[in-house]
């Protein structure tokens, strides 16, 4: 008898309940699932887990399972995770787990959602332009600061925390804190030539940002945001369009 | 017929769209052509990702005396000389320009001490070569080469699935998918098509691949006439992970061994000291893969059945700097601090040499149009790859493919897409919803089973007849494979058909294993245990023939005296 009740309070310890967000665009609700627990395990193992065994059709964007494409995005008990890199052992396995879709795009189906509008803000960004005659030498301290930005592996949950997008939904005049990290790492390319501090101030919005830092706390490449790529912009913008001195010279040049 | 599908219309359409898809798409619209690029996974998501440890392109950066002479040298060394040599050669001459390009269009890499492109060592390159980004070289390379992309207009087709080529005699027209979102079919009208697709990882258990790695473009060309080439090479890499068992296979990139990382056994022994003394951990991928495997099988493996591959002795911030995203993937996936301690390593299958036979100059198939570039491709790595040859060949065969598609598009007269073809796809994709036999996930398990315990590191005819016994009981269960559910954004769908690729493909894989009754390179049969020089002349072909898979052998091109005269001197 002992060993049962042993065995079966090791049962339910290994056993988790995912809730999970199933439905499309139209309304859906959360369902119940049960999965097994392995050691190690993270929530992405237990979505394929009810795919391979529960909900063959459950709909779930994913990749590389490693932390390095950013596909799996979703919020797990209320927090934009990526369920790759999201443990088990890390959540109150006593309590119903809640998987859900991205907030801030429109729904797809079950988990995935429609990212597309990233892709099309990222087309108004002029690409990298060298300066006339550069010679390719960079210092590695100066390439440091750029490679910080290009860590961003696009798994938009800066773009799904960022108020002026979730809760606000700015999305036809504000980039979001992604395109902010892509334009900072082009206007600090130590050989660029091209300025695009007039884009971030009329097109990609870059003033509806008040540095709330949400962005940076749940960037999953440690990027930060705010402090490295937003708070530099900004002072670049107002140094160009809001300094009286360079004002008083625009106005000379008649720019 | 043909109206009721929603259509497109280019020159050149690019299936694929990681390192040689989007190579082959730049280059492809700077030669005039109207270009689409077809990807199962959002732009930028692809394995090239992935990639870690650097781009090889003899850049002589840091160590002055390399060259191309020396690249080739090892390439071909490394693929144990089954290698089209014509490729090695292109690839080692091209490979520092292309790496330029990348620079040019705004990648940034590491630095040496006077500002130039910092270059690593790693296993088979006798010097110093690898181009790199920390160890995230691959994201920096998807992601330079898709913005460039991008802004010059290429027409992206993003989470749309090709599932039949579509042909107009024996030449290329077209070909027929679905988007993965809605489950609408699409087609696609095109004079010539470049496979960038990449390679078969899924079909094994223990693999470094994401989901897409289904064989699907190598498939797609075998159904349409293609020659498929060395299909018995498959690489595992040495160093996946083995613990916890959810990430068993993860990768754990060879930079760590180019950084100075030491293998040991459970005994602390380093016992790579047996098996190559000379280069030790910086061996040939199949070297140290099968010493690994030796060590855990004779009982001297770790805990989890590995070995214990430590980086500790470097300052922990120059790892943190070098291998930052083996830090975190091993402080977050597995509670190992890698500055402390050692990671617990095993084989996981990673690449394939072996694909669709290309022309060296053109990378064109043997169907006019049809072209193919990258893992999808066969020929320059021969029987084993190095590491760090793969991005390079991505870009110089890419670039390569996307012409010579571009200028074949320019010549060519239009085509008709024929409806009993696009007809036949549809039904072929409809089908699951209709069956009743097993959901595809339990087909699929047993699959990767059969590959990962019959047609791994080791081989025998034993296993490899087994393996081929196996695939024959697979086929009818997935003639029978089914799914419910609705076709929007269904992945269960979408695996019936990659299921269907891969298991072709892992036949193609065991019967060309089956064929070469010696080891070579990452062909490894515990039978045939010895290089067999008559072997040595000799590549396996598969081919379909009259509705079946075909085997022969193509006589290994022989190489030019200069290039003889080059791997004399540097012997």
């Amino acid at each position: 008898m002992a060993d049962a009740g042993m065995d079966a309070a090791l049962e339910a310890q290994s056993e988790a309940t995912l809730r999970v967000f199933r439905g499309a665009d139209g309304g859906g609700e959360a369902v119940d699932y049960r999965v097994p627990i392995a050691p190690g395990m993270v929530v992405l193992d237990a979505l394929h887990s009810i795919q391979a065994h529960q909900a063959p059709d459950l709909a779930v964007r994913w990749n590389c399972k490693a932390g390095k494409c950013g596909s799996c995005s979703a919020e797990v008990n209320g927090r934009p995770r990526l369920t790759c890199k999201t443990r088990m052992d890390a959540l109150p396995l006593n309590e119903p787990i809640t998987v859900s879709p991205l907030k801030a795009f429109p729904l797809i189906k079950d988990l995935v959602t429609d990212v597309s509008w990233n892709y099309q803000v990222n087309k108004k960004i002029p690409a990298f332009q060298p300066r006339v005659g550069v010679q390719w030498k960079m210092d590695q301290r100066d390439v440091d600061r750029v490679q910080e930005f290009r860590k961003c592996i696009e798994c938009f949950l800066c773009q799904n925390v960022c108020h002026v997008l979730r809760d606000h939904g700015k999305q036809e005049v504000f980039a979001g804190p992604r395109f902010f990290v892509r334009t900072a790492g082009l206007e600090m390319h130590p050989l660029d030539g091209l300025s695009r501090t007039k884009l971030l101030k009329d097109e990609l919005g870059l003033g509806y940002c008040n540095i709330t830092k949400c962005c940076t706390e749940v960037c999953p490449e440690e990027i930060h945001i705010t402090d490295n790529a937003i708070i530099p912009l900004k002072e670049r913008v107002v140094d160009e369009y809001y300094d009286p001195v360079m004002m008083l010279v625009r106005k000379i040049r008649g720019a | 017929m043909t109206a009721t599908y929603e259509t497109h219309e280019h020159d050149v359409l690019i299936i694929g769209a990681g390192g040689a898809g989007l190579r082959a798409a730049i280059e492809a619209l700077a030669n005039g052509a109207r270009v689409g690029l077809v990807c199962k996974s959002l732009l930028g998501k692809a394995h090239t990702v992935m990639a870690e440890g650097g781009i090889a392109a003899a850049m002589g950066n840091v160590d002055k005396g390399d060259d191309w002479r020396t690249h080739f040298c090892d390439t071909m060394r490394g693929g144990k000389f089954l290698n089209n040599w014509r490729m090695a050669q292109l690839h080692a001459q091209e490979a520092p320009e292309r790496v330029r390009e990348l620079e040019q269009w705004g990648a940034l890499f590491d630095r040496t001490e006077s500002g130039d492109i910092l270059q690593r060592a790693f296993g088979g390159h006798t010097f110093k070569r690898l181009c790199h980004v920390g160890d995230r070289t691959g994201l920096e390379l998807i992601r330079t080469l898709q913005d460039r992309g991008v802004q010059q207009g290429i027409d992206v087709y993003m989470e749309c699935t090709i599932t039949r080529l579509i042909k107009d005699g024996d030449r290329i027209a077209g070909a027929f998918g679905y988007w993965r979102e809605s489950g609408r079919f699409v087609m696609f009208k095109a004079k010539a098509i470049v496979i960038a697709t990449g390679g078969i990882g899924k079909a094994w258990k223990v693999t470094s691949n994401s989901w897409e790695y289904t064989a699907d473009g190598m498939a797609l060309a075998y159904e349409a006439g293609a020659e498929l080439l060395d299909m018995e090479f498959v690489q595992f890499h040495p160093t996946g992970m083995v613990w916890p068992p959810g990430v068993q296979g993860l990768l754990v990139t060879e930079a760590v061994r180019g950084e100075g990382g030491i293998l040991r056994n459970r005994k602390g022994e380093r016992f790579m000291e047996k098996y190559d003394p000379k280069r030790m951990e910086l061996s040939t991928r199949d070297v140290v893969a099968r010493s690994i495997y030796t060590e855990v099988k004779e009982g001297r493996g770790t805990p989890h059945g590995g070995a214990f591959l430590d980086i500790s002795h470097q300052p922990a911030e120059y790892v943190k700097k070098k291998l930052p995203s083996m830090y975190h993937q091993f402080k977050e996936l597995a509670d190992v601090d890698i500055t402390t301690g050692p990671m617990e390593v095993g084989p996981t299958c990673h690449y394939m040499m072996g694909g669709i036979r290309v022309d060296a100059e053109t990378a064109q198939s043997t169907v006019p149009g049809l072209f193919a570039a990258g893992e999808a491709a066969a020929g320059l790595h021969g029987a084993n790859r190095l590491g760090g040859n793969s991005l390079s060949d991505l870009l110089v065969f890419g670039r390569r493919a996307g012409k010579a598609a571009a200028e074949f598009a320019s010549r060519a007269g239009a085509t008709q897409l024929d409806s009993a073809q696009l007809e036949a796809a549809e039904r072929e994709m409809l089908a699951p919803f209709e069956h009743q036999g097993e959901y595809p996930y339990e087909i699929h398990r047993d699959l990767q089973e059969t590959m990962q315990s019959l047609v791994g590191i080791f081989r025998t005819e034993e296993d490899l007849q087994k393996a081929l016994h196996n695939i024959e009981e697979l086929k009818p269960r997935v003639e029978r494979v089914k799914i419910d559910g609705s076709r929007m954004f269904n992945p269960g769908w979408h695996l019936t058909r990659d299921l269907r690729s891969m298991l072709l493909i892992s036949e193609a894989v065991t019967r060309s294993a089956l064929a070469r009754r010696e080891s070579r390179g990452a062909h490894s049969r515990i039978d045939f245990p010895q290089l067999d020089d008559e072997w040595g002349k000799k590549n396996n072909v598969i081919v379909s023939q009259d509705g079946a898979m075909a085997l022969r052998q193509n006589p290994v091109r022989e190489l030019p005296e200069d290039l003889k005269k080059i791997l004399a001197e540097t012997k």
